[in-house]
This record gives structure tokens, sequence and C-alpha cells, in this order.
């Protein structure tokens, strides 16, 4: 491996803001989903309601367990009661839709007229007798994916701290039970010896199900018990949390919700890389080993064996360069795996860049890029689009990771695009997924490749400027 | 509060963005928080957009929300006029800035010193108006600004155009068909003679204002967006406009009557009959087509038609009128124009329905099943669930509805659109039903790999005589389905005995 030329440290840099990214609301769109019997009560404006019902497109039609509580002007100027007015929605909704929780979240709009969204939830869960979570995910203080860490974060609290009896636990600890299901109790207590002794560990990050089974046989391969998962399935099966429990993000956007567990609930941080590409979930693995004292099995061979069934997709890109515009805080994983791939990579914007939550990410991309022989990116903070574009003209990246207002202006010039929306949606955790990944990036390159003779690359006149 | 999951129209900015990037070389920053800007999602996504969309944000944060926003908003004006030298910057009010109350007007005002391009406010009140309103407002704002700032460099033309010409108004960007509509209204004009002097806002420059005056009228071709900017003119240069939609054949030929008075008064002498005759009779389908067989079959179906005042009330009256078919339920969801859509739709529907609340429509629906709906995504949604066909024609709507093919709703030819959605709708419902008749969808094991069936049974005479009578659409599956009987049960013979039974056993 040739060292780099290049600073021998990453470049931070912070711009202006001006960046394109999806509201934090939009993370209802994937909760709802995931946690079963919940209702999510996102509390603003039309802004609002048309940003959801457009951005989430067709998923609105399936009867969705969220609404909006659409703020009116008497609402604003506080001539309705909001008490009052909170207690008449969610009522209808207990009636309609019965749910096990009702998640509040508060927007741009309530956080300015400074709706006391914490002080009415204690207060209305005892009159109507259904838990209220209450979320700030609102477009002030947060980006996109942030939107699920403010969720989380609230939902930790909700935690139950410990159990009376044993039966108890069972009932709340999902993911034993999915896999102890329909197994004698014996049979249990024999798989209980599989497992090395090690403190209770709790995962956190909403994963689809599928997602969520991989990962923990995964650890289980190395003895390692999963005891429970934020978010769960159902808002009835949210894990334990005790003092002195281990617990580990799944996702880089989840900075809030691991303060909360560590300040909160005296948990302790297991900061890894994500498991996100081969190499982020072998280095996940084993940094979760690490700190349970576990020599991890085999890992070595499974990380290989995944590259090596990567190989076709790989060979596409190696050598190629990719441009993160940044907006849902997956940018530096997705970075680290890419150049692990083969490629370059000048630049990394991200909305947001917590360095301590993702320190050990930090420091593999660090790692990878020096391993790989390639400069150090730029990591942008709070990146400024337009001067983005200005740069991407002069690097002329072969990818450019961006949002869905830059990917068709960008295609009629030249210029492959991937829209990064779907790496939020896609199955990309894990060692099975990492296919899934060079799918999605690789897909423009493919596309283009089909086309490359037709002659049609630039499909705008030139008109000198942007 | 109210609960909803559904909105037809946007909410203000939406429509204020609309006109502004309508617009060439006009920039539109937001004083919006992070995220709100998804208008550009939109943009880029329906209509497939090229270029970037000229829309960008002065973000409002926490420290904007500390210090307040002015510096940053002239910042970001001055900025975007020098990286792109707009002809205009609108600063756009959102619903967080409808609430922080600041003086965003002085912000502008602060902003014009150094910028070189003109910069106007948008006056549009989030808590007031929707997106239609908005995008009439501004378009208004933004044509009154023009006129008067040519004014007063004395730029104004004297005289209108040598030959007939008109502006026609209210052409906007993620518009319901509306590039397809303007490209059929042009073609129209060419065919009357009649010059175009301004299309706008779509493709305009601001520039271009000063000569709206030339035009000899205006054609507003929708109810929702246009009409300020058209009464403004109107009330200035006593500029006559015409706001009959022409869809359908007979207000298309209405429209036309309209315009030969309105031009003759201005001395130009035309006879426009034998025009409106040719094209209707022979030219457009649709005329022939609602005397044809084809359009007889749809006498007395019931329909449902929902959507904004143009289309709701064009495809009511083109449904009732000119097709024969029995619309019991007309709505709309501009609430706010609700009663010239009573006038338009009366007599030619059984119901009126003004609502924008989506669970009534549907419910309304699902108490009247009609044959077919007309209506937005969301109606073609519970059309769906209740499996009844929709035709789709209002926004809101979907990538599926910018279609790349010429779809005008407008003009002669949008009459042969309209009529092939009208039937398609209809048939698709016919065809549903006589599937299930015949036995039901792909749901059943299939014999043959192949779709033609050739096989080895024999069809006696009869029996093929009566399968070429059914409809060339499901025979493929009848002949399926009875071969599938009659080899199940060992026989190699299809007489018309066997074909009853096939059905009998099939429907049970």
């Amino acid at each position: 491996m040739t060292v780099a030329q290049e600073p021998s440290a990453l470049q931070f840099e912070c711009e202006t803001g001006n960046y394109h990214t999806f509201c934090p609301i939009s993370c209802v769109a994937w909760l709802y989903q995931k946690i079963e019997d919940s209702f999510f009560l996102v509390i603003g404006t039309k802004t609002c309601g048309y940003f959801l019902q457009n951005a989430m497109g067709v998923m609105i039609f399936a009867e969705p367990r969220y609404a909006m509580a659409e703020l009116e002007e008497g609402d604003i100027s506080a001539q309705l009661n909001d008490y009052e007015e909170l207690k008449r929605l969610c009522l209808q909704i207990k009636r309609d839709r019965n749910p096990s929780v009702i998640v509040w979240i508060g927007t741009c709009t309530t956080e300015i007229i400074k709706m006391d969204l914490e002080g009415l939830a204690p207060k209305l869960e005892a009159e109507l007798g259904i838990p209220i979570v209450t979320a700030r995910a609102n477009g002030l203080d947060y980006a996109f994916t942030q939107g699920e860490d403010t969720v989380l974060a609230s939902m930790v609290h909700k935690c139950p701290e410990g159990v009376k009896q044993e039966e108890e636990k069972e009932e709340r600890n999902a993911i034993q039970k999915l896999m102890a299901f329909g197994r004698k109790k014996e049979d249990v207590k024999a798989e209980q010896a599989e497992y090395a002794t090690h403190p209770p560990l709790v995962l956190f990050g909403s994963l689809p199900d599928p997602v969520v089974t991989n990962l923990t046989l995964e650890l289980k391969k190395q003895g390692i018990q999963v005891s429970g998962w934020l978010p769960s399935k159902r808002y009835t099966e949210l894990p334990v949390i005790q003092e002195g429990y281990y617990v580990a993000g799944v996702n880089p956007f989840l900075s809030r919700t691991a303060t909360t567990f560590m300040r909160r609930r005296k948990c302790k941080l297991i900061g890894a890389p994500f498991p996100i590409g081969p190499d982020g979930t072998r280095a996940w693995i084993e940094k979760i080993c690490s700190v349970f004292n576990i020599e991890p099995k085999g890992l070595a061979e499974r990380e290989a064996q995944i590259w090596e069934s990567l190989e076709d997709y790989v060979k596409l890109i190696r050598g190629k360069s990719v441009f993160f515009m940044g907006d849902n805080l997956l940018e530096i994983s997705l970075a680290r795996f890419l150049i692990r791939c083969g490629m370059s990579c000048p630049e990394i914007g991200i909305p947001y860049m917590d360095k301590r939550y993702q320190a050990a990410e930090l420091a593999l991309l660090e790692k990878t890029c020096q391993e790989m022989g390639v400069p150090l990116p730029t990591i942008v903070e709070k990146p400024d689009n337009y001067n983005q574009i200005q740069r991407i003209y002069e690097l002329k990246p072969d990818l450019v990771i961006t949002g869905m207002a830059h990917a068709n202006p960008l295609e009629a010039r030249g210029i492959n695009t991937k829209w990064s929306v779907e790496f939020t949606f896609a199955q990309i955790h894990g060692f099975t997924n990492a296919r899934d990944i060079l799918e999605l990036a690789t897909r423009p390159l493919r596309r283009n490749n089909n086309l490359k003779d037709l002659g049609w690359e630039k499909l705008v006149k030139e008109s000198a400027k942007v | 509060m109210k609960l909803a999951y559904w909105m037809y129209a946007g909410p203000a900015h939406i429509g204020t963005l609309r006109i502004a990037s309508s617009f060439k070389n006009v920039h539109a920053i937001m004083h919006a928080p992070l995220g709100d800007d998804y208008f550009n999602v939109m943009r880029s996504m329906l209509e497939r957009e090229r270029n970037f969309t000229p829309v960008t944000a002065s973000v409002v944060d926490r420290n904007v929300l500390a210090r307040g926003s002015q510096e940053k908003v002239v910042e970001n004006i001055v900025r975007k006029d020098q990286e792109e030298n707009p002809d205009l910057i609108v600063l756009t009010p959102t619903c967080t800035s409808s609430i922080l109350q600041e003086d965003l007007q002085n912000f502008v005002e602060r902003a014009q010193m150094d910028a070189q391009g003109d910069v106007m406010l948008a006056d549009v009140n989030h808590y007031r108006f929707n997106e239609l309103q908005a995008a009439d407002r501004t378009l208004g704002q933004i044509v009154q600004y023009y006129i008067e700032k040519a004014r007063k460099k004395g730029d104004l033309p004297e005289s209108k155009t040598e030959k007939p010409s008109v502006n026609i108004i209210g052409v906007t960007t993620l518009g319901f068909h509306n590039q397809h509509d303007c490209t059929e209204l042009k073609r129209l004009m060419k065919d009357l003679g009649i010059e175009v002097n301004e299309v706008f806002p779509e493709g305009a420059s601001v520039n271009n204002l000063k000569n709206l005056p030339r035009a000899w009228f205006n054609l507003v071709p929708y109810r929702e967006i246009g009409l300020t900017a058209a009464r403004y003119l109107e009330q200035e240069f006593a500029m006559p406009y015409i706001d009959i939609t022409p869809m359908g054949v007979v207000e298309t030929a209405r429209c036309i009557r309209k315009i030969q008075q309105i031009i003759n008064a201005q001395g130009a002498d035309v006879d426009y009959e034998e025009f409106i005759n040719e094209q209707t009779l022979y030219v457009s389908q649709a005329a022939w087509f609602s005397r044809s067989i084809d359009c007889q079959n749809l006498t007395g179906k019931k329909a449902v038609v929902f959507g904004d005042n143009t289309h709701a009330a064009a495809l009511t009256k083109v449904l009732a009128r000119e097709m024969g078919i029995h619309v019991v339920l007309a709505g709309t969801y501009c609430k706010y124009d609700a009663d010239w859509f009573r006038e338009q739709v009366s007599e030619y529907c059984d119901e009126i329905l003004i609502s924008d609340d989506n669970a009534e429509i549907g419910n309304a629906i699902a108490r009247l099943e009609p044959s077919a709906i007309f209506g937005t995504q969301m109606e073609r949604h519970v059309g769906k669930r209740l499996d009844i066909p929709c035709g789709v024609i209002a926004a809101p709507i979907h990538i599926q509805n910018f279609p790349i093919g010429y779809k005008p709703f407008c003009g002669y030819e949008g009459t042969n659109q309209i009529a092939d959605l009208v039937y398609n709708s209809f048939t698709l419902g016919m065809e549903d039903h006589l599937l299930e008749i015949f036995g039901g969808h792909d749901t059943k094991e299939v014999i043959t790999k192949s779709v033609s069936a050739n096989s080895d049974l024999n069809w006696n005479k009869e029996a093929q005589g009566e399968l070429n009578k059914i409809p060339g659409f499901v025979r493929g599956k009848v002949k399926r389905n009875t071969e599938k009987f009659a080899r199940e049960r060992g026989m190699n013979e299809i007489t018309l005995e066997v074909m009853y039974a096939a059905k009998e056993a099939v429907g049970a």
C-alpha cells in the first residue's frame, strides 16, 4: 500500500447550510411501518402535510397510521386551547385506530409558537390512557434522518427500567421470543448456553425486520446475545434498559439517542463503525466483541467471501470517483465503503457531523483511505449546494450522490447521479446487504454504459452558468 | 386544529414558487426552515426538469430565531443576484415566516439597494390563501409591478398590434397538462388568424410584460390562475378578457365565438362559424364519437366528477352534455370559489359537493357507486379500493400525469383526448365486469404458457361461433377457462354445453 502524499488527517469544513434535504418529519414514513402499533401525529401546517404527501408518495394511500394535526390561524394566535384541541384529535385517533402509543411530532411551527408538547403530553396521557411520546423533529434544528434520532431519544425514556418477573421479561423480549418460537423451554435454556457470558446489549436504530434478524444472528455466531432493539416491532415490546447495560448504534445519525442512553439511563455506548458494507459490518462486530472480551471467529473469511461475491460490481466502480452532496448522514459510512471498493472521494457533504458519536467510523475512513492509497476526502458540514455544484463542474466526478432536486439537472449535464434517499430506504446493513448498496451505486453507471454510444450525454443547451 | 391525511391544494408558497419558476430568469428565495425546499424535488421529478429549479431557501434556523433573519435574507438575495443575474428575485414567505412576523418588505428594500435585478416580496399569507389563490395573486402582482415600472420609465407601448392578437395567461409549471394545453391553444389561435402576443408565466421573460397592452384581448384558460392579472389589465388598459375554458366541443365553440365578438368589436370583422363547424364535424373526433355506437353504450351510465374548478366543471359539462352520461355528483375542492362552480354545473349533475376533505368525497363515491370516477389521484385510489375505474382530470397528480406524449385537454385535440380518457375508463370497467362473469382474473392456474392457447382440443362449430361472439378482450380468457375445464374432465370436444358448464363451474 502506498501512503498518500496528501494531508494525513481528515479535513473538516463548514459552509453556509444552504443545501437541500428532507424535513426530519419524514421519519414518520418509515417509523410508523416499523412500530406496528403506533400512531404518528405531526403537529404542523399545510406545508408539513404537503411535504409528507408528496415526498412519501404512494405510501399515503395504504391508510397509514399517521396524520397531520393541521394548525389553523386560531391555533397560532392562541384563540384555541392547545390542550383541548389535541385532546379532541387524540380521542378521535384512539377511537378510530386504537394504537398502543401516539407519537407527537413537533414541527417548526410548534417551536416558534412555543407549544409546550412535552408539558401537555403527560397530562393527556393520563387522561386518555395511551402513552404519548413527543419528538421535536423540526427543520429549524435537524435534517432528514435526524428525525428518527429525536423520536428514538424520546422513546429511550419510555423503555422499562426493570422487570419484576421473568415472564414479563420474556414477553418484552421480542427477538428472544422470536428465536425461541415453538421450542421447548429446555431447548431455550440449552440455547442460552451458546452465548458467552456478557452484560446485556441493546442495539438502537430502526431497521427493516429482515435486517434486524440478520444482524442479530450475525452477533449470535460470535456468542453475543442481543437483549433488545430500540425500536422494536411493537411499542409494547420496548426493551428493558438498566444502568450498566451496553448499547450500540447501527446508524450514523443517532447521536442524540446515544447521548440519552448514556446520560439518562447510565448505559455504556460501544463506539464502533457502522455495519454498512462488509468492512463496516466486520469492524462493528469486532468492536462489540472486543468490549465483551470475546475473540471474534471467522470474520476475516466471512468478509473476504463477501468481497469475492461483490467483484462483478466492484470492478465497475474501481478507480472511479464519487462526490457526496450530503443530505442523510449516512455519507461517511457509505464513502468509507465505496473507497474500500476502490473509488476515490474528493468531498463528503454531510448535514451534521458528530465527531464523538462517529469517531470510530471516521477513524476507519481515515485508515481505509491510507490503505487504499487515495487522498483523504474533505468533509463539508452544512454544505452549500450552489458552491458544491461549481466544484462538481470542476472535479467532474464519475458519480454524484445527491437529492432529487439536483439529480435530473445533473444528469442532463452529463453527470452520473444516484438519488441519495434510496440509501435510506434500501436494506444496506450487514454482510448480506452489501450487494444492495453496490446495486444502487452502480446502477447509474450500468445504465449509462448501455447508452454511451448514443451521444446523448449532454441534453441541455449550454448557457455558461447553472 | 384539523385532523388531516390528505390535502388537495398545497400551501400558499407552492403557488408563488410555481409562478416564479415558470418565468424565465426569475429566482425565488424562500424564507423557510431546512427541508421546505421540496418544491424543487417535485418540479425535478414530476416535470422531469432538465434545469436546476430556480428556488433557494434562506434557511430559518435557531440563530435566525434568536437574531432575526434580516442580515441573512438580504445577504442571500444579493448573493443570488450576483451568482445568476436573475431579472427578478421573489422573496417568498412560508408558514414559518408568517408567524415570525418579520418585516420582510423592509429586507426587500434593503436588498434592492445592492441588487442589480428587481426584488419583490410575494404578498401571500400562508393562513389565508392556498396554493392556487397564491399563484393567482403572485402572477397579478408581478404583472402589476412590471407594468408600473414600464409606465414610470415611459416604456409602455402606445398602440395595439396591427393584426388581432392575444395574451394567454395562466400557463404554469406543475399545472395539469398545461404545456400541452399551451401548444394546443397557440395552434388554435393560429388557425383563427390571431397572433399570440405573450404567453405567461410559463417560459416568459418579465422584461416582455410591458408589451402586454399591445394585445387586443386576454385569454385565461384556467379559472384558478390568471384572473387577477387579467382584471388588472382590464382595469388599466380596458383590455377585454375571456375566461371561458375551451375544454370540450361546446365550450371550445363558445370560447371561439366570444373571441369573434371581442375582436369584431375592435374592428376585425371575422366570422368563425365555418371554422367551428368544420372542426366540430370533421376534425375533432369527439362530436362523431358522441354519435357513435361506442358512446351510445355509455348512455345513462353513472359518473362522479371531482377536481379543481376548471377541470371538474368542464368535465361535468362534457360528460352530461356531450356524451349523455349521468353525472350523479360533481365536486370541487376550490371552496373559496364555490359559487362559480355551482353556477357552472348545477344543471348538469344531481348533486354538488364542495369539500377538501378526502374522506367525505370517498364516502360519497362509496354511497353513489358510479361506473366511473373522474377525479384527482386521490379519487383514483378511492376507486382502486372500491373497484371503480378512475380517469385523472386534475391535480393533485403524480408523475404519470406528466406524459411525454402530446395530451392537451384544451382545444379540438383536447376533445379527442378527453373522449379517449372517458371511453377507456368506462370500457375498463366493462371489461372488469365481463371478466367477473366469465371467470375472474389471472389468479387462476394457467394451463398453457402461451397466450393464445393453441391446443389439441376441438371446438365444434356452434361453440366456436359462440366463442367468436364474446368480446375480443375477454375471448382468450374464456377460451382458456373452458379448455381447462374440459381437460380436467377428460373431454376432447368442446360443445356449447361444455362452454356453459365451464362458465357455471367457474362461477361457482
